[in-house]
C-alpha cells in the first residue's frame, strides 16, 4: 500500500480535521494528498509556533488540529508548548518528519535529529515512533490518548517509512 | 489616548464577539474594565494573540472573534499577518493597540516608534480591510461600520499602562469558561 495514502487515512480516521503545516520533502506526498482530497482542511503556517496558537484557538473552538511539520520546528515551538499548550491544558497532535536520524544527508538537521527523542521527553510529550507500515495505526492510538489525557503527543515519522 | 482608554472604548463596542487578548497589561487591563467569559485571556506565548484568535475562527465560522493584539506582539509573529489575510476567515477582526512600547516590561520602544509602520505592513501581507484610528471618540463608530470580514485595525496610543491587578483566575478557569461559552453560544 502507498505510504502516504495509510498515513492520510489513518490521520482522516483518528478525527483530525485541520492541519497547519510546513513542508518537508518526505511529506510531499501527504500534504498532495490532503490537498487534493479537500477532507481536512489545510492552513500552511510561516513558522510552527505560529501552527501551535492556531491549533491551540481552533481546540479551544471545539476541533481537533495536528501540527505536520519536520521535527526541527519543535525547537521553535518550546515555549508556546509550555506557557500555551501545557498551561491550559491544551493538547495538540504534533505529526512530524523525523529528519536528521538514519539515511540523512543534510548535515545541518542532525543536531536536531538527535535531540528530538529526548526534548520531547523532557517536554513531558509522549512520543509515538511510525518506522513501518504496520505502526501507521498507532497514529489513531495517539490521538485518542491526546484527546483523553489532555496532554499533546510527538508522532515522529521516520524516513525509512518512505525507502528514501 | 492610552491603551486602557482604548480598550474601554473597545468593551463598549462588544456585543456577542469572542475576544482574544494579548498577554500582560493588555489582559490584565481588559480584565479590570470588563471580565466576560468569552474573553481568552493569554498568560504566556507572547506573540500568539492573532493565530489563537484565527485558530478560534476558523473552528467557529458562524461566531465572530476579535483579536486585541500589540505591537511589541505582532512584530514578534509577522508571519501571521500572512496566514490570516491568505486564509481571510470572514469573523476575525485583528484590532493592533500600538502604543510603540513594549508596556509589560517598562514601556522599551518598539520599532514602530521609528522607521515601522503596522498598517504598511498588513497591507503587504495581504489584508484589504485595514483601518487606523487615532482618536478616542472614532473608535466606536470605526468599529461598528467594519461589519462581516476579515480586517485590521489599527489604534495608535501613547504609552503607558494603567495600574491594576492581576487577573484571579486560573489558566484553565480561562480555558474551560471561554469553551463553555461557545457551546452555550445561539
Amino acid at each position: 500500500m502507498n505510504i502516504d495514502i495509510a498515513l492520510y487515512e489513518m490521520i482522516k480516521d483518528s478525527g483530525i480535521n485541520l492541519i497547519l503545516s510546513l513542508p518537508c520533502i518526505l511529506l510531499k506526498g501527504l500534504l498532495e494528498e490532503i490537498d487534493e482530497r479537500h477532507e481536512i482542511q489545510n492552513i500552511p503556517i510561516t513558522r510552527e509556533e505560529e501552527g501551535i496558537g492556531i491549533a491551540a484557538g481552533a481546540y479551544l473552538g471545539g476541533i481537533t488540529p495536528a501540527l505536520l511539520i519536520q521535527n526541527s520546528g519543535l525547537g521553535n515551538s518550546v515555549n508556546a508548548i509550555k506557557s500555551l499548550l501545557q498551561l491550559y491544558k491544551i493538547p495538540v497532535v504534533f505529526i512530524m518528519s523525523h529528519r536528521g536520524a538514519e539515511g540523512e544527508k543534510i548535515i545541518a538537521q542532525i543536531p536536531m535529529g538527535k535531540l528530538t527523542p529526548s526534548l520531547l521527553d523532557i517536554l513531558n510529550i509522549k512520543k509515538f515512533i511510525i518506522d513501518s507500515l504496520d505502526k501507521i495505526k498507532e497514529i489513531k492510538i495517539a490521538v485518542e490518548f491526546s484527546k483523553k489525557s489532555n496532554q499533546s503527543v510527538g508522532i515522529l515519522l521516520k524516513r525509512q517509512l518512505w525507502r528514501k | 489616548m492610552k491603551r486602557y482608554d482604548a480598550l474601554k472604548k473597545i468593551v463598549e463596542s462588544l456585543n456577542n464577539e469572542f475576544v482574544v487578548c494579548n498577554l500582560g497589561d493588555p489582559s490584565r487591563e481588559l480584565y479590570n474594565i470588563s471580565d466576560r467569559d468569552s474573553n481568552f485571556y493569554m498568560l504566556g506565548s507572547m506573540g500568539l494573540a492573532s493565530s489563537i484568535a484565527l485558530g478560534v475562527a476558523l473552528a467557529r465560522p458562524k461566531q465572530t472573534v476579535w483579536c486585541i493584539d500589540g505591537d511589541g506582539s505582532l512584530l514578534m509573529n509577522l508571519g501571521s499577518l500572512s496566514t490570516i489575510a491568505n486564509n481571510s476567515p470572514n469573523n476575525l477582526t485583528l484590532i493592533v493597540i500600538d502604543n510603540s512600547s513594549y508596556g509589560s516590561t517598562g514601556d522599551q520602544k518598539t520599532y514602530t516608534s521609528g522607521k515601522t509602520k503596522l498598517e504598511i505592513l498588513a497591507k503587504g501581507a495581504g489584508f484589504e480591510s485595514i483601518t487606523i484610528i487615532d482618536k478616542e471618540k472614532d473608535i466606536i463608530q470605526s468599529l461598528k461600520n467594519l461589519g462581516t470580514g476579515c480586517h485590521f485595525v489599527l489604534i495608535r496610543t501613547q504609552p503607558g499602562n494603567a495600574h491594576v491587578s492581576n487577573i484571579p483566575l486560573l489558566p484553565e478557569e480561562i480555558k474551560t469558561r471561554f469553551c463553555k461559552a461557545m457551546l452555550d453560544f445561539k
